[in-house]
């Protein structure tokens, strides 16, 4: 019978950084001007930036607080074929995605994503694919804390 | 067949039905994604009441098809709720 592989919970590596890519699973709050920053430069005509905030309330209940949860090393690999995809479909000089993990109060910010480009479609286009492919294949979960209940968000049909 | 222990990691509602964020447990070397994920639900009938879940294996989706080894990273991936 073969022994089990180890497989380390925590690991070291939260961020990839290249020349035109920058990822980051981070327990600390985002910096939305150190995202716009990272993404501008003289090359480019525009930025598009997507901020997702902590909404208070869902279906009329109110939100106490969320709480994120990433499989950090699976999720910086997906976030990285998200955004080599998007650099690839479209003429992008910079793309930034960051996300939040741990305890979040409505209003807060767990996710950023910037993208700049040499023309306005191609920045629009690459974060909007970045931010819908993001929701899909990123595993990265949700929990809504409510003041009579929790729920994971989409895990139940 | 020989017999493999493998360690499989359980995050977000899949960590709250395991009971754990990782179990170990006992297959068939080489079992196919699709075999594994029945394996699970027997023992974590949780699982079937989830919209949908997927297997990953050293950090990516797997296909249904595709053989588990000893070696792998295996992971429950429950319907991810990111951004």
């Amino acid at each position: 019978m073969k022994s089990p592989s180890f497989h380390p919970l925590v690991v070291a590596n939260t961020s990839f950084k290249k020349l035109n890519i920058d990822l980051n699973i981070s327990a600390k709050p985002l910096d939305i001007l150190k995202c716009i920053e990272w993404v501008m430069s003289q090359k480019s005509g525009g930025i598009d930036v997507f901020i997702g905030t902590v909404r208070d309330a869902t279906k009329g209940k109110a939100v106490v607080r969320l709480e994120f949860e990433a499989y950090v090393p699976m999720a910086l690999n997906q976030m990285e074929k998200i955004a080599q995809e998007a650099v690839r479909k479209w003429p992008v000089d910079k793309i930034l995605i960051h996300h939040r993990t741990g305890v979040l109060q409505p209003g807060e910010v767990p996710v950023i994503i910037a993208v700049a480009a040499a023309h306005r479609a191609a920045a629009f286009d690459a974060c909007r694919f970045a931010i819908d492919a993001l929701k899909e294949n990123v595993p990265i979960w949700k929990k809504e804390i409510f003041e009579d209940g929790e729920t994971w968000v989409a895990a139940h049909p | 067949m020989n017999l493999m222990t493998v360690r499989i990691l359980a995050f977000g509602i899949a960590k709250e039905i395991v009971g754990a964020s990782f179990i170990d447990i006992v297959l068939n070397d080489g079992l196919t994604v699709k075999k594994l994920k029945g394996s699970l639900e027997e023992r974590f009938p949780g699982l079937k009441q989830l919209a949908s879940y997927r297997i990953a294996l050293n950090n990516e989706f797997a296909n249904a098809e595709q053989p588990v080894q000893a070696q792998d990273e295996i992971a429950i991936i429950p319907p991810v709720s990111g951004g």
